[in-house]
């Protein structure tokens, strides 16, 4: 038995994604994209760790390695003190029903030809959670109301519902089988303003209700992550660069990507976005195709030294359960 | 049209007394759909002053689009703008004819437009000399080599390194960031009076956002031109506008400058939408409010007020009577709502 098994539900040690190149009729591999390279990082049970980054920093790429959807480089996942990647198939099917996934467009990711009520009851028939028919409806019209939708529009098809709605079949969809731990994976980006306060209600509100639920929250808009999360983990080209409460994220910044990323976020409040800071950074997110030497962020940094280039600063704490991956701080 | 002195800084506070640039009076454009007559901008009233920074806030599906792409007469079947005026430098853009050559001589030269998608808006085909030196020979009238010449200078100015090497690249070969700075070159190139950016930033990365804005903001100084920003982020329009126009289903609910509508917000919907988004700065445990329901089909809408069934401040003649016109509170603050809105505001108090 692991010892972690009381403490952490998600151990991640050293995770490393690399996605193979190949150019060539033999599809010979001439390079790696390292999509997540070296993140270590843990998820206490009933916690949200928010995983915030631009484009291509690996954000999906971590969630999606999580649930084992990629087999990871290397590194490894301990998911309720079990070792991931190195489960069978068909072990790592009955986990699957512990750890759940809500997708980001709420379009593609319903099956328009699925009834909502078939959708959300597919992962029941899929891990044998129910036993017959009428147990099966009961949770499925369960599930519906939990998610605040009327049970009665379980023969409806997806396209008879707005974004929002959708957005709430996911979210019905991942509670099916009362997984601990749900991946959301940029859940309220496709989504209008008003509707987005909505969904993240719903899921703090069951959150609240339903002891020891897990969320690894992804997504790029900061204030989204900070409003939900316990904790914030900044990711940039494959690595993490801060991880930290997710108040002292916005009062005591320390990585110089972090404090720019979020001098990057105009707050909507004049008098405050008077006496702002900005920090605007030079230049763009480098390709994970061929990063820079040494710490990735320091040709955009406005705190570097020609130290910076030598080796890949180590995440390391500095009090509080507070990690900054950055020499200069 | 008073003469600009170059040298004077662009103060984004005071108000100053500068001429109006462009009126938009009660501009109507209309959709017509199998389902119905959907009227996405309904009646429309703003202005543009010279060398002002306006926002256009609100959801999709509201007109804001549809709004400005009247404007510049972009409107195609089964659009059509059915009523209004557009009043720039005296005249009436409408009366003009959309392929004739006084409206040709305004859109695009005058009255500029930065798109979305930067990756839909660059044709793919052509390389980027060909496409931002066809406006300077269009409405400059320059040579090919002038014009070659000035295009290598106006992506330099927008930051693209090593301009003369990249003028003969395609679209495809420069970054989503890259391609909105080549957006913004070619819809500087001309020296336009108003600039509009329609969700200028939104398919891209937070710290390139905070790059093309500034950039937007640098330029629009250095061109002395106004800028329309049309977006659904409110910390944008903090940030960068002086004035704030406020849309629901395609009418201005509210409007005013910056200070009016996040200090004392009095529109139901303005209300909602600020209790309704988490800010950085927020306190721990805050509760967002979210605002109920659903933004409405804008097929067969009621008479009444089109916010009535998702407000919270309804009082009985919001039903009684039709959408409210927009009243002035005080100076240039004003709302289109009966209800009174005063007691019940607490958020976002002053700092």
């Amino acid at each position: 038995m692991n010892p972690l098994k009381d403490e952490a539900i998600l151990d991640v040690r050293d995770l490393k994604m690399y996605f193979p190149v190949t150019r060539g009729l033999l599809r010979r591999k001439v390079a790696d994209v390292k999509a997540v390279d070296g993140v270590t990082f843990k998820i206490r049970r009933g916690e949200t760790l928010g995983l915030v980054g631009e484009s291509g920093c690996g954000k999906t790429t971590i969630g999606r390695c999580v649930l084992r959807l990629y087999q990871p480089t290397s590194g490894s996942i301990f998911f309720e003190g079990e070792e991931l990647s190195s489960l069978s198939e068909s072990k790592m099917r009955r986990i699957r029903c512990n750890m759940a996934l809500i997708f980001q467009d709420p379009y593609s990711s319903l099956d328009p030809r699925q009834s909502a009520g078939s959708i959300v009851g597919e992962p029941l028939k899929v891990h044998n959670w129910v036993g017959s028919q009428s147990e099966y409806n009961d949770r499925v019209e369960q599930l519906f109301r939990l998610v605040g939708l009327d049970s009665s529009m379980t023969d409806r098809f997806p396209h008879e519902f707005s974004g929002g709605q959708r957005q709430r079949i996911g979210v019905a969809r991942a509670l099916a089988c009362e997984p601990s731990l749900i991946v959301c994976d940029e859940p309220i980006s496709a989504l209008d303003v008003s509707i987005q306060a909505q969904i993240i209600n719903l899921l703090e509100e069951l959150q609240a209700g339903i002891k020891g639920l897990t969320y690894l929250f992804i997504a790029h808009d900061l204030s989204v992550v900070k409003h939900i999360s316990d904790r914030v983990a900044v990711m940039y080209l494959g690595h993490i660069v801060e991880i930290t409460k997710s108040r002292t994220l916005y009062e005591n910044p320390l990585h110089p990507y972090t404090k720019s990323l979020l001098s990057a976020v105009p707050i909507a409040d004049p008098f405050v976005e008077e006496k702002r800071e900005r920090i605007i950074l030079k230049g763009e997110v480098p390709t994970p195709l061929n990063p820079p030497s040494g710490c990735s962020f320091h040709p955009r940094c406005f705190m570097a030294t020609p130290e910076c280039s030598q080796a890949v600063p180590p995440l390391r704490d500095v009090g509080a359960g507070h990690q900054v991956a950055c020499i200069r701080v | 049209m008073p003469s600009i002195p170059g040298s004077e800084a662009y103060s984004s506070d005071k108000e100053k007394s500068m001429a109006e640039l462009l009126k938009v009076e009660n501009l109507k454009t209309q959709f017509h759909t199998e389902g119905g007559v959907v009227k996405a901008v309904d009646g429309i009233s703003y202005h543009i002053d010279e060398r002002e920074i306006i926002g256009l806030v609100g959801e999709s599906g509201c007109g804001k689009s549809v709004s400005q792409l009247s404007v510049m007469q972009l409107i195609s079947t089964p659009g059509e703008i059915v009523g209004g005026e557009v009043i720039f430098e005296g005249q009436d853009l409408l009366k003009y004819k959309t392929h004739g050559p006084e409206m040709r001589s305004v859109r695009g030269a005058k009255i500029a437009m930065i798109f979305q998608e930067p990756m839909t808006s660059l044709n793919p085909v052509l390389t980027i000399n060909q496409q931002l030196t066809e406006m300077l020979e269009l409405h400059l009238g320059m040579s090919k080599k002038v014009a070659r010449e000035r295009a290598i200078e106006l992506l330099g100015m927008v930051g693209i390194p090593s301009a003369h090497n990249r003028i003969d690249d395609y679209p495809h070969q420069f970054s989503g960031g890259m391609r909105q700075r080549v957006m913004i070159a070619m819809a500087l190139s001309c020296s336009p009076k108003i600039l509009i950016a329609d969700e200028p930033t939104t398919a891209l990365d937070v710290t390139t956002q905070a790059q093309l804005l500034e950039l937007m903001k640098d330029m629009v100084e250095r061109f002395k031109a106004s800028l329309v920003i049309v977006t659904h982020n409110l910390g944008v329009v903090a940030r960068y506008a002086q004035r704030i126009y406020i849309m629901y289903a395609g009418r201005i609910v509210e409007e005013g400058t910056i200070k009016d509508i996040f200090g004392k917000p009095r529109h139901p919907y303005t209300i909602g939408l600020l209790k309704c988004i988490p800010r950085l700065d927020e306190e721990e445990g805050r509760k967002l409010v979210p605002i109920e329901g659903l933004p409405p089909n804008l097929i067969n809408m009621p008479p009444t007020c089109a916010f009535l069934p998702r407000c919270s401040y309804k009082v009985e003649r919001c039903f009684q009577e039709p959408w409210p016109p927009l009243k002035r509170l005080h100076d240039r603050h004003y709302i289109s709502c009966y209800a009174n809105t005063e007691e019940k505001t607490g958020e976002p108090t002053e700092r």
